[in-house]
């Protein structure tokens, strides 16, 4: 017996119309971020293009991975996973940082 | 008549092989790791007898290459990270946390055979002419240059990889879901918690160097251009992936060592740990902030300043929640009925030489003084502290403690003594003189020296041979009390927890009901109170 | 060879309050077997602790997977900011159609695999059950071919890297990293696209041989856990290696 963390029993079941309208908002979503590339926003390119991503991947982990309804510690795991990866991207100070500190070489 | 435990329920090859049992897939392990403790301990043995002479007369500077890199990748991925999870952690997990197995016991089969496999190509890389990188496999040197097996060699680590990352999975999954009823987290033993940190380090490290490796082998057999500056990649990178995960590996090898002392030190004092909840959550601590640190390893490869800096404090944040653990044990040793039973004789080993180990490591963090010793002894010195004098140690104090749990059986406690100390003595004179080498100034990975270097590098060669005497001898006692030694009852030590309560050794369900939890599961009751005084 | 009487000095817990509430339960004696679920492993308690370990353990699994992919990632985002224009050059040379069309082929795929999911958890006849399995298959496959396709190009293009490789652009060391990042992350992505499909096809079998229903779905589940996540990948791959710089041929 586990100590009370998480559901037991049967889970929640989403009506098939929950799933169809995240499909869509998933096309949308595409279509978009192919539109966008065509513009030119200079910077904004790479910020739109990643905000569509995340809500791209947010609705598919909410919904069709049923996060929505899952217990805490499945919430807890799926985020402390993106968080890494953010970690792992902290490679890129260093080579921004480069020639930051006057006087160094480096 | 004999009681059906789960040594004797089935028997034959195949009942050990298809075992689905998290007790025998530890005594799997253990033979395995002892196999490659050996084959990582011959390597050693090369590299400290061409280092007898200054001039490199033993082995050609490729072949010493080889040996310091097939010792340092056979020691790190097939002995150090795999040890006290695989072996201690997969035995006593299940029966602390009050289960019948672990979450999966079929991927921790599977965990073995990956392990296997990916010892079988590494040991293939070595006897086809090994690989002389280092165990650090830096670019371009190993996906442009290096002579030798480097992919087959990638791909042992890869492999191998993926049975760390199922081992922390298991544990993860187990800990949090099957625990028994009343037994709370902050009832758990300290080996739980430290095997839980341990694993959330396996799960979100070990993939880096998965794909950083796979990367090598890819550059390397189809010339992809990642790393390699003539192909337009950059080395550096190379080394911030490799670092990413290597150095949190570094605490999937000392963290478990940490919960064996935790458990030997209320054992052998009888007393509660000294704060128990800032222990627990000191090996949280130092899985999170170790994450934190890896730049210190590229202060001087080319990194830059500013980055250089925050790695360099950080390095130093990540030393605190270790000293506290070892405030931590001091005072729960501090006024405890103390016996210097074997196990207890590693903890005081491991204590005093992590503490230098540890304390040494905050040299090379300050990133002045790492401009001196970087790639000098004083760093193999530093390093083999921890992992020899602390990891080993830790490994050493838990399979004495457990072993009549695991075993039924007693081993002779006066060859026991006689080995530690052995060790204990060995190892000191090994990497003492390496601190002294290496602040003078003798480079790390050289097979010929400048001749003032000779005297220490003699006592340190000298050192290597007790030191390996040391670990025969456990070899031969514990093999002996399989057959002969006297048979131990549930709980030999007078010693608290829910392992102690099950025979030893166990039945093969554990419990047939899961126990209910009423208290934490160490309660010692003090000497004083025994006795009837305030 | 001598030895010592271990636990001399240790007379063993005295006064000690039991640590367990159930001391002589938890001790070796006949075991009695409750009715349980036929897919009830031993080890678990009961079913919800089964579905509940199964379902973190796919999801700490797919953690490690995001640090998997992560690495290339990460060499992506330093060498993207190492020359950006010579990565948006190089990523003209990409299909942005067939990356599009790919991209909502995957979509279809998860929506399929989803209802998949959802036709076992409402106990639907088996038929139906594998029907979506299958169509999420198909989907797979379509995904797979349309990247052998791309790679095809690529190869007769000469952007292959390695001995073979020829840019005519401004920025061939740049183009070169790009494109050596390019398939080692769409060619991970697609190993981990045909173990879904093998692992599909499992479950396929499985749904076909009446196992799941309401009561009992958890490998449809895990399964879809798995296909999302390989979506999701693609989902940031396919911005990030097609639409780079604004400019695309057909």
């Amino acid at each position: 017996m586990s100590d009370g963390q998480g559901h037991f029993g049967h889970a929640h079941i989403a009506p098939a119309s929950m799933y169809y309208a995240v499909f869509a908002a998933l096309i949308v979503g595409t279509v978009l971020t192919v539109a966008a590339a065509k513009v030119d926003m200079g910077v904004f390119n790479n910020v739109v293009m990643l905000l569509i991503a995340c809500t791209k991947a947010t609705l598919v982990i909410l919904f069709f991975m049923h996060v929505r309804w899952a217990s805490r510690l499945t919430w807890v795991v799926a985020m402390a996973g993106f968080f890494w990866l953010l970690l792992l991207f902290a490679v890129i100070g260093d080579y921004i940082s480069r020639g930051w500190v006057p006087g160094t070489l480096r | 008549m004999e009681t059906v435990n789960y040594l004797n329920n089935g028997h034959g090859l195949k009942s050990w092989l298809l075992t689905k049992d998290h007790k025998r897939i530890a005594l799997l392990y253990l033979v395995s790791i002892t196999l490659f403790f050996v084959i990582g301990g011959f390597f050693a043995m090369l590299v400290r007898l061409e280092l007898l002479t200054p001039a490199g007369d033993l082995l050609t500077a490729e072949t010493y290459n080889k040996m310091f890199t097939m010792h340092g990748v056979v020691m790190v991925f097939f002995f150090l990270i795999p040890s006290i999870p695989a072996v201690l952690g997969n035995f006593l997990i299940p029966i602390m946390v009050g289960a019948k197995d672990l979450a999966f016991p079929r991927i921790n089969l599977l965990s073995w055979y990956i392990y296997v496999l990916g010892g079988i190509f590494t040991l293939v890389a070595a006897l086809s002419g090994g690989v002389d990188t280092g165990w650090t496999f830096y670019t371009p040197y190993s996906t442009a240059a290096a002579n030798g097996h480097v992919i087959t060699a990638a791909l042992g680590v890869f492999i191998t990889g993926f049975s760390s990352i199922l081992t922390g999975l298991n544990f993860i999954v187990t800990i949090h879901r099957m625990r028994a009823p009343g037994l709370t987290w902050f009832r758990l033993p300290l080996f739980v918690w430290s095997h839980y940190a341990t694993s959330l380090i396996m799960i979100l490290g070990t993939p880096v160097i998965a794909i950083t490796v796979l990367l090598v082998a890819a550059e390397r057999g189809l010339h992809l251009g990642i790393f390699d500056p003539a192909l337009g990649g950059d080395p550096v990178l190379f080394q911030h992936l490799f670092w990413f995960y290597s150095h949190p590996a570094v605490y999937i090898m000392i963290l478990p060592a940490m919960g064996v002392i935790s458990e030997i030190v209320q054992a052998f004092t009888r007393k509660n740990i000294f704060g128990y909840s800032f222990v627990a959550f000191s090996s949280l601590a130092i899985a999170i902030i170790g994450f934190l640190v890896w730049g210190h390893h590229i202060f001087v490869a080319g990194q830059s300043v500013y980055a250089g800096m925050i790695f360099s404090f950080l390095s130093f944040v990540v030393a605190i929640p270790s000293a506290i653990k070892v405030f931590n044990w001091t005072a729960t040793i501090y006024k405890g009925s103390v016996s210097f039973d074997s196990p207890m004789l590693y903890a005081f080993g491991f204590i005093g030489l992590f503490t230098i180990g540890g304390l040494t490591g905050l040299f090379l963090a300050a990133m002045g003084l790492d401009i001196h010793v970087h790639d000098t002894y004083f760093v193999v010195a530093h390093f083999h502290y921890i992992m020899v004098g602390g990891a080993i140690m830790g490994y050493l104090g838990g399979l004495h403690y457990w072993w009549p749990k695991i075993t039924g059986r007693l081993y002779p406690e006066g060859w026991a003594k006689f080995s530690a100390l052995m060790i204990f003595s060995g190892f000191n004179l090994t990497f003492f003189p390496q601190f002294v080498a290496g602040y003078l100034g003798m480079p790390r990975r050289y097979h010929a020296y400048p001749p003032e270097f000779q005297v220490l590098n003699v006592a340190s060669t000298l050192g290597a041979s007790i030191l390996a005497v040391g670990y025969v001898i456990p070899l031969i006692y514990f093999a002996y009390s399989m057959v002969a030694g006297e048979k131990s009852v549930n709980d030999p030590w007078g010693a608290r927890g829910l392992e102690w309560e099950i025979p030893s050794p166990p039945p093969t369900e554990n419990f047939t009901v899961s126990p209910v939890v009423t208290e934490g599961t160490h309660q010692y009751v003090h000497a004083s109170q025994e006795a009837g005084l305030a | 060879m001598p030895d010592a009487h271990h636990g001399e000095h240790f007379p063993g817990p005295i006064h000690q309050p039991p640590l367990v509430a159930n001391l002589e339960a938890i001790q070796p004696h006949d075991f009695v077997h409750l009715p349980h679920h036929p897919k009830l492993q031993h080890h678990f308690d009961d079913m919800a602790q089964q579905i509940d370990a199964s379902t973190l353990g796919m999801w700490v699994f797919l953690v490690t997977e995001i640090m998997f992919f992560g690495g290339l990632f990460a060499a992506y985002l330093v060498y993207r900011h190492a020359s950006p224009e010579g990565f948006a050059e190089a990523s003209h040379h990409l299909n942005v159609t067939w990356g599009a069309v790919n991209t909502i082929v995957l979509i279809v795929s998860s929506l399929t695999m989803a209802l998949a999911v959802r036709s076992a958890q409402t106990s639907a006849p088996p038929k139906t059950q594998v029907a979506w399995i299958a169509a999420t298959m198909v989907l797979g496959a379509a995904f797979l071919g349309v990247k052998a396709i791309e790679y095809t190009d690529k190869f007769t293009h000469h952007l292959v890297p390695g001995p073979n490789f020829h840019w005519t652009g401004k920025h061939p060391q740049a183009a070169e990293i790009f494109y050596s990042l390019y398939f080692c992350m769409t060619g991970l992505h697609a190993t981990h696209m045909i173990i879904g499909l093998g692992i599909m096809t499992v479950i396929g079998i499985m749904a076909w041989r009446r196992q799941f229903d309401e009561d009992y779905y958890t490998p449809v589940e895990i399964a879809g856990l798995y296909w999302h996540f390989v979506d999701i990948v693609w989902i940031f791959l396919f911005p990030l290696l097609y639409l780079i710089g604004g400019h695309f041929t057909e």
